[in-house]
């Protein structure tokens, strides 16, 4: 078995078995494709990159061309039984509708995040001042798709702020989950919401 | 081994009193289908796939004939080893009926006169196309096809394929096509038929054995082409070069290289349709409106196909909006569907030209469904 990336390993072990997926900003639907073999899961993504919906199709996953917010549009109410926002959430430009919307289609949502406070990032602020690049943030301040800057601490803020329920938090570190002091040494988390 | 060439078939059904009840209530019969199939049907027959033609396509999908060299209107597409591969699919192809290409059309000799039918040939709707062709796979034995697929007409065909016949197909792809003809693409349609009966060689329709109104279709060809292409494909294509000459001409011959193309391949046209089927189709194609009796999320109520629809970017005839909404309104009814929009310039013509992405695409999505 070839090994996961360990944000698709977590976010398998959150996602009942047979279940109805829709994977918001699916790249090449390798997530869904995983869901689809190992949980049996009915799989759909949206994607807005033309070359990803190609690898889509090929890995069998049923995926729609277009951006995140409009996307969402052509679903009903509770529609699916998870929504997923990994690593795309940072990218979107109305992060608050679009959770919104992903709770009324999906009955619980499951959001990845970079964590931007993590300790490297941090020291390299202080230390050299200059923006941080780090694993979970490879990008320079010219060529980021990020849009959006937060850690684990503003998210959980901002799902409370909403009472949005947090139902399980996990996060991801260097090779390993982290269990302590997360908003530092965890460089991503996996949340699974709830309205 | 493989014949290196392909033969059109022919189907003949609805011998009076059996005629095919048309939408428009009247009966058409006789009636002969023209097709070619590409491939081979398994045992299991569960490997068929039906292509359908757009306006002025005919059966004659892939490979060559024996006696003519051309190869078939979708040949890049169909093929061994091609996204439609004939080494594990059978596809096959029908002309459709009000064409001029083998099945019964306008130019057909009415047995009940044993004249042309000409304008007593009545009006058919894409419905009645799908009509004829399920007879053809009734005939050939086929419960289920694996897919329906084509572009244009073709795509308006294989849409009403599936709802009509919803336990007939596993899969269709559909390919820069619409829901329903809208205003512009009605208004265009018209600016085509009054080319052709205004030409005074049409006489009403009744010109065969007499010259046919070959002015007139071909203006309604040179207003096709325009519409196929984007205007960027055809300004790269042609930008203002001369033809024939090194200055203007300050006269109204032909100047430039768009002008002598258009001219070019309307007289070709001229020599292989007929103006009525021209009309006769045209008129099925605006007809056509899935939500005519009820919204459009009502009309895929009994769909059951796994879906995939593929628009590009600069075709305005069938702009992506109109499979957008068509997506939407699948969703809606919980469908499998898969929609991309291929980046590209070649306008509506792309689903003819455009092949490296729709091969990818159709190869993946055909291969993921088990035979």
């Amino acid at each position: 078995m070839e090994t996961l990336r360990p944000d698709h390993k977590l976010i398998l072990e959150m996602i009942e078995p047979d279940s109805h997926v829709l994977d918001l900003g699916c790249g090449d639907g390798e997530l869904l494709s995983l869901l689809m073999k190992r949980r049996h899961c009915r799989a759909t993504g949206i994607e807005i990159d033309e070359k990803a919906i190609y690898k889509c199709i090929e890995h069998g996953v049923t995926v729609s061309h277009g951006d995140i917010d409009s996307g969402l549009e052509d679903y009903g109410d509770q529609r699916f039984d998870y929504v997923i926002l990994n690593e795309s959430l940072q990218e979107i430009l109305n992060p608050e509708k679009v959770i919104r919307e992903a709770l009324r289609v999906g009955k619980k949502v499951i959001v990845g995040i970079p964590n931007f406070c993590h300790i490297s990032a941090r020291l390299q602020i202080f230390f050299l001042g200059k923006v941080p690049v780090t694993k979970g943030l490879p990008y320079k301040w010219y060529n980021t798709p990020n849009l959006r800057f937060l850690s684990i601490k503003d998210f959980r803020q901002f799902c409370a702020e909403r009472g949005i329920i947090v139902q399980r938090e996990r996060a991801i570190g260097a090779g390993q989950e982290v269990f302590f002091a997360r908003n530092l040494f965890a460089y991503a988390a996996i949340f699974l919401l709830r309205k | 081994m493989n014949d290196p060439f392909v033969e059109p078939q022919y189907f003949t059904f609805g011998h009076p009193p059996d005629e095919l009840v048309l939408k428009s209530g009247l009966k058409l019969g006789p009636i002969t289908l023209a097709y070619e199939t590409y491939g081979q049907l398994n045992a299991a027959k569960s490997n068929a796939i039906l292509v359908f033609h757009a306006l002025t396509g005919d059966a004659h999908a892939a490979g060559v004939h024996q006696d003519v060299q051309n190869p078939g209107w979708w040949d890049p597409m169909i093929g061994p080893a091609k996204a439609f591969d004939t080494a594990r699919y059978f596809v096959i192809c029908a002309n459709v009926i009000g064409g001029c290409k083998g099945s019964t059309g306008p130019a057909s000799i009415n047995p009940a006169t044993n004249k042309p039918y000409g304008l007593s040939f009545p009006v058919v709707t894409i419905e009645d196309m799908v009509a004829a062709q399920k007879r053809l796979i009734d005939h050939l034995g086929i419960r289920q096809l694996l897919c329906v697929t084509g572009g244009s007409m073709g795509g308006l065909q294989a849409l009403k394929w599936s709802l009509l016949y919803p336990d007939t197909v596993r899969s269709a792809i559909l390919i820069a096509t619409n829901y329903r003809h809208t205003a512009q693409q009605i208004a265009l349609h018209e600016v085509a038929r009054q080319a052709i009966m205004s030409d005074p060689d049409w006489q009403g329709g009744d010109y065969y054995g007499k010259s046919v109104p070959g002015r007139g279709l071909a203006v309604s060809r040179m207003i096709g082409h325009i519409t196929y292409m984007s205007e960027r494909s055809m300004d790269e294509k042609f930008g203002r070069k001369l033809k024939g000459k090194e200055k203007l001409g300050y006269d109204f011959s032909h100047d430039f290289e768009v002008e002598s193309y258009l001219k070019y391949r309307s007289d070709n046209f001229v020599q292989r349709f007929d103006a009525n089927s021209y009309l006769y189709i045209s008129k099925a194609l605006d007809y056509f409106d899935i939500a005519e009796d009820s919204d459009l999320q009502q009309a895929f109520k009994n769909a059951a196909a796994k879906f995939l629809i593929i628009t590009f970017t600069s075709d305005w005839l069938y702009p992506s909006y109109q499979s957008k909404e068509m997506v939407k309104a699948m969703k809606a009814n919980h469908l499998d569907v898969s929609f991309i929009e291929i980046d590209t310039n070649y306008g509506h013509d792309s689903f003819l030209v455009e092949i490296e992405g729709q091969s990818k695409l159709v190869k993946s999505f055909l291969g993921n469904l088990p035979l």
